[in-house]
């Protein structure tokens, strides 16, 4: 089966396949993605993220509906972590989302983190790739918002949605720097529990002091019970709202530049962190200075110095 | 970098999932990578969900006693979507007098009350394409 030629078809089962080589870095990946490339830009990417329980896959099932309703083709990468103990993980997304199975205009993928040394924005970013290609017309990224890496895929998104709940924290945790600071939308999900109001007008409050990176778009704030399907309608209209409003001032263009940067930076990185792992960290040497560290014969500075001066030579 | 994914499902009119959780969780901690999918799902349903994730095992539970109908229909779906060499097992309540059946049906191996998990990981690992 030609993966890439199956895929313009779309053929199910070669975006499947295709996911799967890019995930497990098969060897035929690169000549995917290399194949693939120049089909895809024309899927508009949404990131979804917030803390464990927030209600994302609920969400994110209720959104994928309503895209579907109007008319829209639907691609959803969910991610979720892997454990650092075992390498094992659960990938408990999909239970909420089971009656869009049925459903061809919909394509699910369940990701694992695994390592820190997998380039795990990048294999998602190929996954998204792949389903532009296929014909999709939106893109769902789930992640839990918990971990740099996390976040680093939700800000490959065009338009990223940062999920809250009531009762998480007080008005402190919503000044933290941090995850509410790379929403374009805010949603609060759970709306019918204690506390939706307050939530609601510490994050207007946040909003206020906020600085001149979304200047021009306030995001706005929804309200939602996803598990009754409740305010759905206007969370994607906020989405599409944000697109329209990235298209008119030219942002999304650069949106997709930077985040083409940072694709190729990532690559780099992901490249040079492996050359590493496997020339210097898994060398006998390597533990040789570790232990030489440890009875304080020597120190880290030169040690580092010594490595790079080699490695880039 | 290739991690076993296995789906865990629940086909059919059973609510029952507590075993199928801590099936899951073991299999979690053997490193796989584990899509539990939940319960009332049609063999329909399993199938697509296995090809998206383009699993390597299904792993079926069923404590309702329409195993004998359902676990061969999710079989005959993943192969029709062309999901040929995954490895279908299943587990529950399960008689004796049926396994024979099932397995001629493509069913790899059946595993009843009282199985030990890592014998389930034991099988994944020993028999996975």
């Amino acid at each position: 089966m030609d993966i890439v030629e199956e895929i313009l078809k779309q053929n199910r089962l070669a975006l499947s396949k295709g996911i799967t080589a890019v995930e497990n870095e098969y060897d035929n990946a690169v000549d995917i993605m290399t194949k693939i490339y120049t089909h895809t830009g024309h899927a508009y990417v949404i990131g979804i993220t917030g803390p464990p329980g927030a209600g994302k896959s609920t969400l994110t099932d209720k959104i994928a509906k309503e895209f579907r309703k109007r008319g829209k083709t639907v691609g959803i990468v969910a991610i979720d972590p892997t454990s650092p103990y075992s390498g094992g993980a659960i990938l408990g997304d999909r239970i909420r989302m089971m009656d869009l199975m049925m459903d061809s205009g919909i394509f699910i993928r369940s990701m694992a983190t695994r390592g820190s040394l997998g380039g795990l924005s990048q294999k998602a970013g190929d996954a998204v790739k792949l389903m532009d290609a296929f014909g999709m017309d939106i893109i769902l990224v789930e992640t839990v918002g918990v971990g740099q890496s996390e976040v680093d895929i939700v800000k490959t998104a065009d338009t990223t949605m940062v999920v809250v709940i009531p009762g998480m924290g007080d008005d402190i945790q919503a000044i933290k720097a941090g995850i509410l600071e790379i929403g374009d939308l805010l949603t609060i999900n759970k709306a019918d529990r204690e506390g939706a109001d307050k939530l609601n007008i510490e994050m207007e409050m946040m909003l206020e002091l906020n600085n001149e990176k979304n200047a021009g778009w306030r995001p706005p704030i929804n309200r939602t019970i996803a598990s009754k399907d409740q305010g759905t309608e206007a969370v994607v209209d906020s989405i599409l709202a944000h697109r329209d409003f990235l298209m008119k001032t030219g942002k999304l263009d650069d949106i997709r530049k930077a985040r083409i940067k940072s694709e190729v930076t990532d690559m780099v990185n992901v490249r040079v962190n492996r050359y590493i792992d496997k020339n210097v960290v898994r060398t006998a040497e390597f533990d040789e200075t570790i232990e030489k560290l440890q009875r304080r014969e020597t120190e880290p500075y030169s040690v580092v110095d010594n490595i790079v001066s080699k490695v880039l030579k | 970098m290739a991690n076993i994914k296995v789906l865990v499902a629940k086909p059919g009119l059973d609510g029952h999932d507590r075993g199928a959780k801590v099936v899951a969780r073991a299999l979690r901690d053997a490193g796989f990578e584990v899509i539990y999918t939940g319960i009332r799902l049609t063999p329909e349903q399993i199938a697509e969900a296995a090809l998206q994730d383009d699993v390597n095992v299904v792993a079926l539970s069923l404590l309702s006693g329409a195993h004998n109908t359902l676990f061969p229909k999710v079989v005959e779906l993943l192969k029709e979507k062309g999901m040929t060499d995954v490895l279908v097992i299943g587990g529950g309540v399960i008689p004796d007098a049926d396994i024979p059946g099932l397995k001629a049906a493509g069913i790899a191996e059946v595993f009843t009350p009282g199985t030990p998990t890592s014998k389930v990981v034991d099988f994944i690992n020993a028999n996975v394409k």
